[in-house]
């Protein structure tokens, strides 16, 4: 008897959120690919199977290869960028040393605060009229002070700008999951090694850094699917612009299904982030794995 | 080669240490401070070529603050955003903390597995779902509405929920709840007289997550909403703020700084559980 009623707790208890969540991630996520294969606008009624016209049509566009290259060259250079400055930013946080709270607060923030709102912070400063980066520029003699750099009007700075931001965004992130690696390396290890006057570096390369090798890749993981799926940068910094030169997938998928009514073309475009998300889940996996077996 | 004295090494060893956290706090702090000093200036002071940027060349001045309150929507977003969080925390609470427990104690070698799935769905982005989810909720009649964000944030506020519950869940000895079902209490009545009241810690987490969540998301409130009133602070501040082309970035700043604050020392106090979270608790 209580066996029997037992046995429905369980479902009964956990199945409300996996249909919650089967009914708006699960089912979207099927539809995403029929919009794709399909010819669905909004306020269109009815759906017609038109195969893989929508990728050819896609593919064609050299603003969507454009935008695809983007998505490669923002995510892995930001990448690359968060994960030399979360390494050496979580040495320096690692030991303690007065106000150690508090710069852990302030450097939390950028990833803390909505990322919309740390780019418009950032679209202020990079103004094309009042940039303070100009201003310190122009004092310092470094830049023409009638043509200063528009940071956001040419494709190649507003691309830097762009990754740059997507840096200060997710390093906070990478820095504090790295941290948290640094604090859970067993003590005498290290400690051992350094007995044997094995100097820091060749202690951080040799010993340390292989021990935290599944964080950092976790940390990496992470930042690479939040970075490689994100349009709010490029939305709020760029619109995609100048002349679509920082679109990327999401952002033009966006411009293409939602502000052009699209639908099935803005699919097709974001079904492009499927291959890499289930590259970095399968790698996450395994990283969970190994975690929970060790 | 020169060796440098054990002493004299510390001490450049301190010296490299301090520089290389005075570059990043100003590095990542930056903007904050930037908002904040934009946020109380004077408009001619600020929008003259020839001042100092870094400091207040006339008296500071709260009509940027005044403009924002009294002239714009913010409060409205700032309230909008209130609203929608706490509803959002709740059908999360609802949902998440039952299955969680479900997942980790009544459902065996299973409860993990479907953990893991619950937990990938976590890292499908709103950027892949928010064209076929805009018909979803043109379909539900919510469009433009502040509902529709109600509506969709739980789903991926639930997962991770979920995923950080879990790990909460597995830490509380079993022993706990067979006593009490020894005492005469059934297995549910164990959950929420025993499991629910000591995990308030855990509770706790998922409640400033889900609401840093609504406070961040951009994406899905862009894409449903349309008018400025029903918006979110998310995307008001940042698209709505701006008339035309102007951009009135003294006020701009003032909603930025009021925005990200608050959520900046929530998410603070819960940081340790938030990264056992991502990092699949293999550190604690």
């Amino acid at each position: 008897m209580s066996l029997g009623r037992q046995r429905w707790l369980g479902p009964a208890m956990f199945l409300p959120a996996v249909l919650y969540v089967v009914a708006l991630v699960g089912v979207p996520f099927v539809l995403a690919f029929l919009y794709s294969v399909g010819d669905v606008k909004v306020g269109s009624v009815g759906y017609h199977f038109v195969g893989l016209a929508n990728f050819k049509s896609v593919l064609q566009n050299p603003t969507f290869l454009r935008a695809l290259r983007n998505s490669f060259v923002f995510t892995i250079s930001s990448q690359i960028l968060v994960l030399v400055g979360a390494n050496i930013l979580a040495l320096a946080l690692k030991s303690a040393f007065p106000g150690r709270r508090f710069v852990r607060f302030l450097i939390l923030l950028p990833w803390v605060a909505p990322v919309s709102i740390g780019a418009i912070g950032w679209k202020w400063i990079l103004d094309s009229l009042y940039s303070v980066i100009n201003w310190v520029l122009i004092r310092a003699h470094l830049v023409n002070e009638f043509s200063p750099p528009m940071w956001l009007g040419e494709p190649a700075l507003a691309m830097m700008s762009v990754i740059l931001v997507h840096t200060w965004h997710m390093l906070p992130f990478a820095t504090v999951i790295i941290l948290a690696g640094w604090t859970a390396i067993p003590k005498d290890i290290p400690e051992a090694a350094s007995v044997d006057g094995a100097r820091f570096f060749r202690r951080l390369f040799q010993i340390e850094l292989p021990m935290m090798l599944p964080i950092i890749n976790v940390a990496v993981l992470f930042g690479v699917i939040f970075t490689f799926t994100d349009m709010t940068v490029v939305y709020i910094l760029t619109r995609g612009g100048p002349y679509d030169t920082t679109q990327v997938l999401p952002s033009l998928a966006f411009f293409a299904g939602i502000l052009g009514s699209d639908l099935a073309e803005g699919a097709a475009i974001s079904l492009f982030l499927v291959p890499v998300l289930a590259i970095a889940a399968w790698l996450m996996l395994r990283t969970a794995h190994r975690a929970e077996v060790t | 080669m020169i060796r440098l004295g054990t002493r004299a090494r510390a001490r450049s060893g301190k010296l490299v240490h301090g520089a290389v956290l005075l570059a990043f706090s100003v590095l990542l702090g930056f903007p904050f401070y930037w908002m904040v000093i934009t946020s109380f200036k004077r408009g001619p002071d600020l929008y003259n070529l020839k001042n100092n940027p870094f400091i207040f060349n006339q008296m500071p001045t709260l009509e940027h603050l005044r403009l924002l309150f009294e002239e714009t929507l913010f409060l409205r977003w700032l309230g909008n955003t209130l609203f929608a969080g706490i509803l959002v925390v709740a059908i999360t609470l609802v949902l998440a903390v039952p299955a969680a427990y479900a997942l980790t104690r009544l459902t065996g070698r299973w409860g993990g597995r479907i953990g893991i799935a619950i937990f990938l769905t976590y890292l499908v982005p709103p950027t892949l779902l928010f064209i076929p989810l805009s018909r979803i909720v043109a379909l539900l009649g919510l469009q433009d509405t502040l509902w529709s964000v109600i509506v969709v944030y739980p789903s991926f506020t639930i997962p991770f929920s979920i995923w950080l519950l879990m790990g909460f869940f597995k830490s509380i000895p079993r022993e706990l709840e067979d006593a009490a079902m020894v005492d005469g209490l059934t297995r549910f009545q164990a959950f929420l007289k025993l499991v629910v009241p000591i995990s308030v810690s855990g509770i706790l987490t998922v409640v400033i997550f889900s609401f840093t969540l609504v406070t961040q998301e951009f994406v899905y409130a862009l894409t449903f909403i349309s008018s400025a009133a029903h918006q979110t602070v998310g995307v008001g501040v940042p698209i709505y703020l701006v008339r035309g082309d102007v951009y009135y970035w003294g006020s701009l700043m003032a909603a930025c700084l009021i925005a990200s604050l608050p959520i900046g020392f929530g998410y603070n106090l819960f940081l340790d559980r938030f990264i056992a979270g991502f990092t699949f608790g293999s550190v604690k």
